[in-house]
């Protein structure tokens, strides 16, 4: 018998949306306990901001350049490594539940095991690894998979389906007629993806997703080690929560993000300053990925909007909090606690009104790049409770989860197992994070690569419809936290920008090509 | 229009690829579809999960070596075009294409994911079957 793993994610999750991280509206006691007994890690990036190459770094421990999942619909293959697959073969009973997207959600062929599995009626799919021998999907010898809401073929959809029918029309379609990202907006505010959801709370998908956990959690025998992934899809759009938990949170009642300049022409001058595509989405000429709607125009937001969607925001992310309080009750009946490892994290963050924008996309900023990242070493480990500012990333969490059950680092990560404190991140080299982005969406080609370091980040665009490759970002933390001053064409901070570049050229894996293809927008 | 294109390299000859490509009715042998019944110049294909396309045989040139379809009398599908070539790599062997240009956009997307799953599946067939 070793140590457990419980790995707790949600999607698009703000580093500051929790009280741990001086977030002051969303209730979170549970995570937030999370935090005060273990390591918070407060500078820790995705190596790409959409979910399907960020996903796909934490299964493989490796940079998306490595795995090939270059963009959203690009498949992470079958035979791909996976943390799951060896924490199996070292005797761990594995399960994910909640969102995979490690393949293409909208597939209506059911070439994939995550959509083919629910109309199925199956919960793995057995599979040739990467040895040439049969296993689970992925490693998982169980996966009860969910996304946002009732539609699609997934087994929370399924269930849905099968057991509330009158709740599958409450959900935001997020799919428009032409299957474009929907723009329709609603609430108060008309915000976009925004909807009052009569869905009772006990049938949204946070807590099916704890329930499911839980009821896995329950068919194991006391002695089993096992590792379980569960995956909230909250608090990424579409922001319906149920409409009962609503007074939780008054969008009235909430001051505008620190990130939201309010006045539109400060917007637009600091927007000015940066890389040409981002003032191009905000008004609507150019939208680049499938990330955001493709009929939405940034520049039309509303100070209102702005608040409506960060209060649905923080109220999911209450209801995720609470959801992860009846696991862990749960797992404390099982008599596992002392010797259950807990990592907390999100696989990429969100705008949530920074700059004037919403949703995510090929910008390199904290909104979207800095996340919640807390990991709780199991008691009997004896690791002191300490805040890691060092820099660290998803790609480590392959490597610490073979830590944890004791195995040696698999050959297949290319980041060793997260720090426990700063001083373990200075002896063993944490000193800086890199993040890649590339799309190409029917022939707007964007492309991107970032490290940071010293508090500083720094982007330089790859040559795509918009880029020439000679552009780029450069931001001082220190003195610009919201990241409104680009400094990269600035003369005095010309050595800087050499320097971080010349860094981030040296350790960027080299891309492995030729690029897979994209098998769905998203 | 959203476009798309996939490819693949078959050890075969030309000829011989086209003889299962260039048939409409042997399409489920090779494509991730459940069946297909084709009337004079219509095809009808069923995906595992219940949908049924129709679709209009717009082209059948066996000196280009080129199929051309069009779905029709679909609620989400406005404008369709699906192209296959077959083409000789001028070493005795072929290069099959599939393209698909169609509204809505996105949905090129997945009818690519679909061709990249049927060509590569068709390889096997015809490689193996040599």
């Amino acid at each position: 018998m070793g140590r457990r793993i419980l790995f707790i994610t949600t999607d698009q999750q703000r580093f500051d949306s929790l009280g741990c991280n001086g977030g002051t509206i969303a209730r979170t006691p549970n995570i937030d306990a999370l935090a005060k007994n273990g390591i918070n890690y407060t500078r820790a990036h995705p190596q790409n901001v959409v979910c399907m190459p960020s996903r796909s770094t934490i299964i493989t421990g490796q940079h998306p350049s490595t795995h090939g999942v270059w963009m959203n619909g690009v498949t992470l293959p079958v035979d791909a490594p996976s943390i799951a697959a060896t924490l199996r073969n070292a005797g761990y009973k594995t399960a994910l539940v909640g969102k995979a997207h490690f393949e293409p959600l909208l597939d209506p062929f059911q070439i994939f095991a995550e959509t083919r599995m629910a109309a199925q009626k199956v919960f793995t799919e057995m599979q040739t690894s990467a040895d040439g021998t049969l296993a689970p999907h992925r490693g998982f010898d169980h996966m009860e998979l969910a996304t946002h809401g009732g539609q699609g073929s997934v087994h929370y959809a399924q269930w849905i389906r099968e057991n509330h029918p009158e709740a599958l029309g409450q959900f935001f379609m997020v799919l428009d007629h032409e299957l474009e990202v929907s723009a329709v907006g609603g609430g108060d505010t008309n915000a976009p993806q925004v909807k009052f959801n009569e869905i009772q709370r006990e049938w949204y998908h946070t807590d099916w997703v704890a329930d499911r956990t839980m009821a896995w959690l329950d068919s194991l025998g006391a002695d089993d080690d096992w590792f379980c992934w569960m995956s909230f899809p909250d608090p990424h759009h579409p922001w319906d929560p149920p409409k009962s938990e609503l007074g939780r949170v008054n969008w009235r009642d909430l001051d505008l993000p620190q990130g939201y300049p309010t006045d539109a022409a400060t917007r637009e001058s600091i927007l000015a300053q940066k890389s040409l595509h981002w003032s191009k989405w905000y008004d609507g000429s150019f939208v680049s990925n499938y990330e955001a709607p493709l009929h939405w125009i940034p520049a039309t937001l509303t100070a209102d909007q702005v608040r409506e969607v960060n209060a649905m925001a923080h109220i999911e992310n209450e209801l995720i909090d609470e959801a992860i309080g009846r696991v862990l009750k749960m797992i404390e009946s099982r008599g596992w606690t002392s010797d259950v490892d807990i990592i907390f994290t999100t696989d990429h963050g969100e705008f949530q009104g920074d700059f004037g924008l919403l949703f995510k996309g090929p910008y390199h900023v904290d909104s979207l790049m800095r996340l919640p990242m807390i990991w709780k070493p199991a008691p009997s480990a004896n690791v002191t409770p300490a805040v890691v500012t060092a820099p660290v990333g998803l790609v480590s969490l392959a490597a610490t989860f073979a830590s944890i059950a004791g195995l040696p680092i698999p050959e297949y990560v290319e980041s060793p197992a997260l720090p426990l404190n700063d001083a373990d991140a200075a002896k063993r080299g944490f000193e800086s994070v890199l993040t890649e982005w590339d799309s190409v969406l029917f022939g707007k080609i964007i492309g991107s690569r970032t490290i940071h370091r010293d508090g500083w980040t720094c982007t330089r665009m790859l040559p795509g419809t918009l880029h020439d490759g000679t552009e780029g970002e450069l931001y001082n933390h220190a003195n610009d936290p919201l990241q409104h001053v680009n400094l990269w064409n600035d003369s005095q901070h010309r050595a800087i920008r050499d320097d971080l570049l010349a860094d981030m050229q040296s350790t960027m894996p080299e891309q492995v090509l030729p690029l897979r293809p994209v098998d769905a927008p998203v | 229009m959203g476009s798309v294109r996939r490819s693949q390299h078959i050890k075969c000859s030309p000829d011989e690829a086209w003889k299962i490509i260039g048939d409409p009715s042997r399409l489920h042998e090779w494509f991730p579809i459940v069946s297909c019944r084709v009337e004079g110049n219509k095809r009808w294909i069923s995906l595992a999960n219940g949908l049924v396309f129709e679709e209009d045989i717009v082209l059948i040139d066996n000196y280009l070596r080129r199929f051309q379809y069009s779905i029709v009398n679909n609620p989400i599908v406005t404008q369709h075009l699906g192209t296959v070539d077959v083409i000789d790599d001028g070493h005795g062997e072929c290069i099959a294409i599939y393209s698909t240009d169609m509204k809505p956009n996105v949905l090129a997307l997945g009818i690519g994911a679909a061709a990249h799953n049927g060509l590569s599946k068709v390889k096997k067939i015809l490689e193996g079957t040599k």
